[in-house]
């Protein structure tokens, strides 16, 4: 800390060296753009941030003292889909697939299929309100409407399938609550089919403007060795260069049956790692996943998605622990059974807390007004992190 | 590596650090080490060239009830593409583990996480306090005998 503070200077026509010291500046705990309730504690020397300490925890409900008083299983999905409220699809695919490993279930082929193009959309749903708050940050209104009206076409489709917009309960242990409606695989194409063209409008408002790449290029660089020592992943990992995705690295589900590319920083605008490469990772994503959703869409074997649903979930005492690729990162859970119908221990390893933990080393050495943007670069929600 | 070629490995290496393991017939095969070596284990782990684990997925903290807490590390390589689960015992009396902090980083947050829950104390950890709870909770919420208290700071707690 000593090496980076300014040294004291003399002033010509000033008998004695002016002073100089550290201070203390607390932001939040709710401004830090309101991501979600958090407070970080500044140490900055003028305009330069010497030290960044995250303050958590404001948001935090006890998913896992819960997961303990639940009486089976099935009842913590809706606690799941209240992790990450944006990509609640995400949060439940986790669960029920680490539910199923353990119970040694094989789904129904049409229940995968529907779960992952759900997985996706919820990562396009992520991805816009990460891209669309992002632009927010910096100063740019406009896009953030843009994302918005985009999700909420996708909200439409969640809807119609499960009633619900934000919080589904749709993925059961087993199966799904509903079967998709007749006319689904034509609502899908149609919005892949005008989504394409939005993100090149994305690109052209946002990605590329001079000014969002000024605020944005070079600044909170994260090089690849320290990104995998603080075990970062999703787009944060990637925007660093390294490819790494669970989708192709450890598949589930159905994802090794389509076919799709993995996106990382390649440092186009500065350097590889910043915030640029983050944001950028994210547009690339959805890409894909327009890819991966019409793919899947054309596979959609028929079948029963209520038939492997288990009448009683017990699952055998063992352990097991199962990652999968939310939009934010990599979300572990590390289910404990001992053999009786409530878990005995959910832990989740929850890709926001340990994104965050790495803010500190992208932070040091950055101006005060760069913070919000390298926080808004790591698209953090609080109600995951602090669970 | 397999894991049992990671095991055979380990227990060439630090023999009575070893306590117990399960490699087979298990979804993720585990071995159990005693605490206050853990942190040359993990060095070892990360740093050779056989085992490159240089991703640390989780760390949680486990009350097994009967005054046992644990704590599981799952540890995977992107380099070699093999993972191993450790584990490590400790009494609720002396609930005292070697920190992983400087090996990898992520575990200061997880550390941390494990001892505002269930009262394990990270020897060598720098700034180990509390972090999801307020910083003047009393009592470690996660352990199976905790009692929910009435009050907190003159507000009441179950609802």
């Amino acid at each position: 800390m000593e090496a980076t503070m300014t040294q004291p200077t003399t002033i010509p026509g000033l008998s004695r060296a002016l002073k100089t010291e550290e201070m203390v500046i607390s932001m939040g705990p709710q401004h830090p753009s309101t991501h979600g309730v958090l407070r970080l504690e500044l140490v900055v020397d003028g305009e330069v941030v010497v030290d960044v300490i995250p303050h958590i925890g404001y948001l935090h409900r006890c998913f896992e003292k819960h997961c303990e008083h639940m009486t089976n299983y099935q009842q913590v999905i809706p606690y799941a889909d209240r992790m990450d409220y944006v990509a609640a699809m995400s949060n439940e695919f986790g669960f029920v697939v680490a539910c199923e490993k353990l119970l040694k279930i094989k789904v129904p082929e049409r229940v995968e299929y529907i779960r992952v193009i759900m997985a996706e959309f919820s990562r396009i749903v992520s991805h816009l309100i990460a891209i669309g708050t992002y632009g927010m940050d910096i100063g740019a209104f406009t896009p953030f409407l843009y994302c918005m009206r985009d999700r909420e076409r996708v909200l439409d489709i969640f809807e119609q399938t499960c009633g619900a917009r934000l919080l589904y309960n749709y993925m059961w242990i087993g199966g799904l609550s509903h079967d998709v409606q007749p006319d689904f695989a034509a609502k899908v194409k149609d919005f892949c089919r005008y989504f394409r063209p939005q993100i090149k409008e994305l690109n052209d408002l946002l990605s590329y403007n001079k000014i969002f790449i000024k605020r944005t290029a070079n600044v909170g660089v994260l090089p690849a060795d320290v990104a995998l020592n603080y075990a970062v992943s999703g787009p944060v990992l990637r925007g660093s260069g390294v490819q790494w995705d669970l989708r192709k690295n450890d598949p589930y589900s159905v994802y090794d049956r389509l076919d799709f590319e993995i996106p990382v920083g390649k440092g186009l605008k500065g350097t590889v790692g910043d915030c640029w490469d983050r944001y950028m990772v994210r547009i690339h994503e959805m890409e894909q996943s327009v890819n991966i959703i019409e793919q899947a869409v054309d596979k959609l074997p028929v079948g029963d998605v209520a038939s492997a649903i288990p009448k009683r979930i017990r699952p055998d005492a063992g352990d097991i622990y199962v990652r999968t690729e939310t939009p934010k990162g990599e979300l572990g859970y590390y289910i404990v059974s001992d053999g009786t119908a409530t878990p005995f221990r959910v832990k989740v390893k929850s890709p926001c807390f340990v994104n965050l933990s790495a803010l500190p080393a992208m932070c040091r050495g950055a101006m005060i007004a760069d913070i919000v943007a390298v926080l808004g670069s790591i698209d953090i929600v609080l109600g995951e992190g602090d669970r | 590596m397999t894991a049992q070629e990671i095991l055979e490995s380990l227990k060439a290496r630090f023999g009575d650090a070893v306590l117990d393991a399960k490699v087979e017939g298990v979804p993720d095969p585990w071995v159990k080490i005693a605490p206050a070596r853990l942190k040359e284990v993990c060095l070892f782990l990360r740093d050779d060239g056989e085992m490159q684990f240089d991703l640390l997925m989780c760390l949680s903290g486990m009350d097994y009830r009967g005054g046992k807490l644990g704590v599981v590390y799952h540890c995977d390589s992107t380099v070699k593409h093999h993972r191993i689960v450790l584990k490590t015992e400790v009494t609720d009396a002396d609930p005292h583990v070697a920190s992983v902090e400087s090996v990898w980083k992520t575990a200061n947050w997880h550390e941390r996480e494990a001892f505002d829950m269930y009262g394990i104390v990270f020897e060598g950890h720098p700034d180990l306090r509390r972090i999801l709870m307020p910083d003047d909770w009393k009592g470690f919420p996660l352990r199976k005998d905790y009692q929910v208290p009435e009050f907190y700071n003159g507000m009441k707690v179950p609802y």
